[in-house]
């Protein structure tokens, strides 16, 4: 299978593609709109800043094919600040305007923790994922070859908040408060962590997107 | 609630080789980096670092070729420093699947750099390495070094760190060139003035002989400890190393 993966010039895109390459997949690196509204399986990675993220999308006429995708059902995937994205909007530096295709907003990881005290931001830990909004585990998701407990690394300054909580896939613990680990919503799949900087668990949930982008 | 830390591997390149020194001088060469690095992935470590420790005295940074091959197979986070000087080299050295950079020299010979490769590529891909050694001048302080141990700045470690915050460092990874390559602990007091100066992560390396020295390093506030000597020598394993941190009440990683 074929996995395009969207480039607007703000990651380290190679450890993406080494991931699905090691389950055997093809991958397209591409900026153009028309490789995104004809792709299988899209990835949207990301690093750094929420509205230089938008606004290489938007400068590469990328945010109407994303949404297209996401509408008819294209399994999509985004991590980091590719998670952060698909919500409807962020806090970082102002507010601004993300894809909207989950509900909900990304807000700054408090400075102190639930005691009170300082603590660390960002928030640079491998850390478990917990099944979240009320399920009992992971069984018939992406996320469902993890054991709750797993641990996968994560590398954020903001956090994102659905506002339904059965969006909310996976949750992690990050001074004794939840933050949102991995958000779903419809055929869109968001992850905070890295999965392709996780070691096997991270590669167990790569195969998984594989799969249901197969099905 | 139970504090965890990461541990990384520190990787000394000299031109193609693995290399290690005492104090940073005396260098060793140990073998082929990527065969290390390899190894220590699959023990289960949790960062791999990777530092071309003589780049700066040459203006270049030789490890692409080293990081390109590592990421092949490795699916853990890797940062390197050694010799980036600006925004293109860091660009480049991303591209060949980085996802952090560690600066010093440049950064104390021109600070905006920090900034700058913060606006780039956020603040959590600026990591802002110090080479502390004890001031004779200044007790009870500790000057930045840089060229790898040879030249002195004339900052004060504790407050270099909070500027480099300041200007952008989303986390710091300090080294005590007076305790590297001797194992025989870490320098805490450095470690628990740079941790309580600064919110961001701090990496603190230079010094670890066993888990015990990572378990007195988390303590004294260490949010992850790099580890050369002890692994490199096979003096411990990683999974080792993570069972003696655990057994000190630290949590670690479970692999």
């Amino acid at each position: 299978m074929k996995v395009t993966i969207i480039d607007y010039g703000l990651s380290n895109l190679l450890s993406v593609q080494h991931a699905f390459a090691h389950f055997g997949a093809k991958t397209l690196l591409t900026s153009k709109p028309e490789d995104v509204l004809a792709a299988d399986a899209l990835v949207l990675p990301g690093v750094g800043a929420f509205q230089d993220g938008m606004a290489g999308l938007e400068k590469l006429g990328l945010v109407e094919p994303i949404r297209q995708k996401a509408a008819a059902g294209t399994p999509l995937l985004g991590i980091c600040l590719g998670m952060q994205m698909l919500f409807d909007e962020s806090e970082e530096f102002g507010l601004h305007k993300g894809l909207g295709l989950i509900p909900g907003r990304v807000v700054k990881i408090p400075d102190t923790d639930a005691d009170g005290c300082p603590q660390r931001v960002p928030h640079i830990s491998w850390n478990p994922l917990y099944p979240g909004g009320s399920r009992a585990d992971f069984g018939g998701t992406v996320l469902a070859a993890v054991q709750p407990g797993e641990e996968c690394y994560f590398i954020h300054s903001y956090e994102a908040k659905p506002t339904d909580e059965t969006d909310c896939l996976a949750f992690t613990v990050y001074g004794g408060r939840r933050i949102c680990a991995a958000a779903t919503h419809g055929s869109v799949l968001g992850c905070q962590f890295h999965p392709e900087k996780s070691g096997e668990v991270g590669l167990k949930i790569i195969e998984e997107f594989m799969k249901s982008a197969d099905r | 609630m139970l504090k965890k830390i990461r541990l990384i591997a520190r990787l000394d390149v000299k031109d193609t080789n693995l290399v290690k020194g005492i104090q940073l001088e005396g260098l060793r060469k140990l073998g082929d980096p990527n065969a290390f690095a390899k190894e220590y992935y699959e023990q289960g470590i949790d960062e791999l670092l990777y530092i071309d420790i003589v780049a700066s005295l040459y203006n270049r940074n030789n490890l692409s070729d080293i990081v390109r091959k590592t990421v092949d197979d490795v699916y853990i986070p890797v940062c390197v420093g050694g010799g980036l000087r600006s925004v293109e080299d860091v660009r480049h050295i991303l591209a060949m699947g980085a996802d952090k950079v560690a600066i010093n020299t440049a950064a104390i010979k021109r600070p905006e750099l920090i900034t700058e490769v913060a606006e780039a590529f956020g603040s959590q891909c600026m990591v802002l390495s110090i080479q502390a050694k004890r001031s004779r001048t200044w007790p009870g302080k500790w000057e930045a070094y840089y060229d790898n141990g040879r030249a002195h700045s004339g900052y004060d470690v504790v407050e270099w760190a909070k500027r480099g915050v300041a200007l952008g460092a989303g986390e710091i990874l300090l080294t005590s060139v007076d305790n590297e390559g001797l194992q025989q602990g870490m320098d805490l007091e450095l470690i628990e003035a740079v941790t309580k100066a600064v919110n961001v992560p701090v990496i603190c390396g230079g010094g670890v002989g066993c888990g015990d020295d990572i378990v007195d390093a988390a303590n004294a506030g260490a949010d992850a400890v790099a580890c050369a000597a002890v692994l490199h020598y096979k003096k411990e394993n990683v999974q080792e190393l993570k069972d003696d941190i655990r057994a000190g009440g630290v949590e670690v990683r479970r692999v």
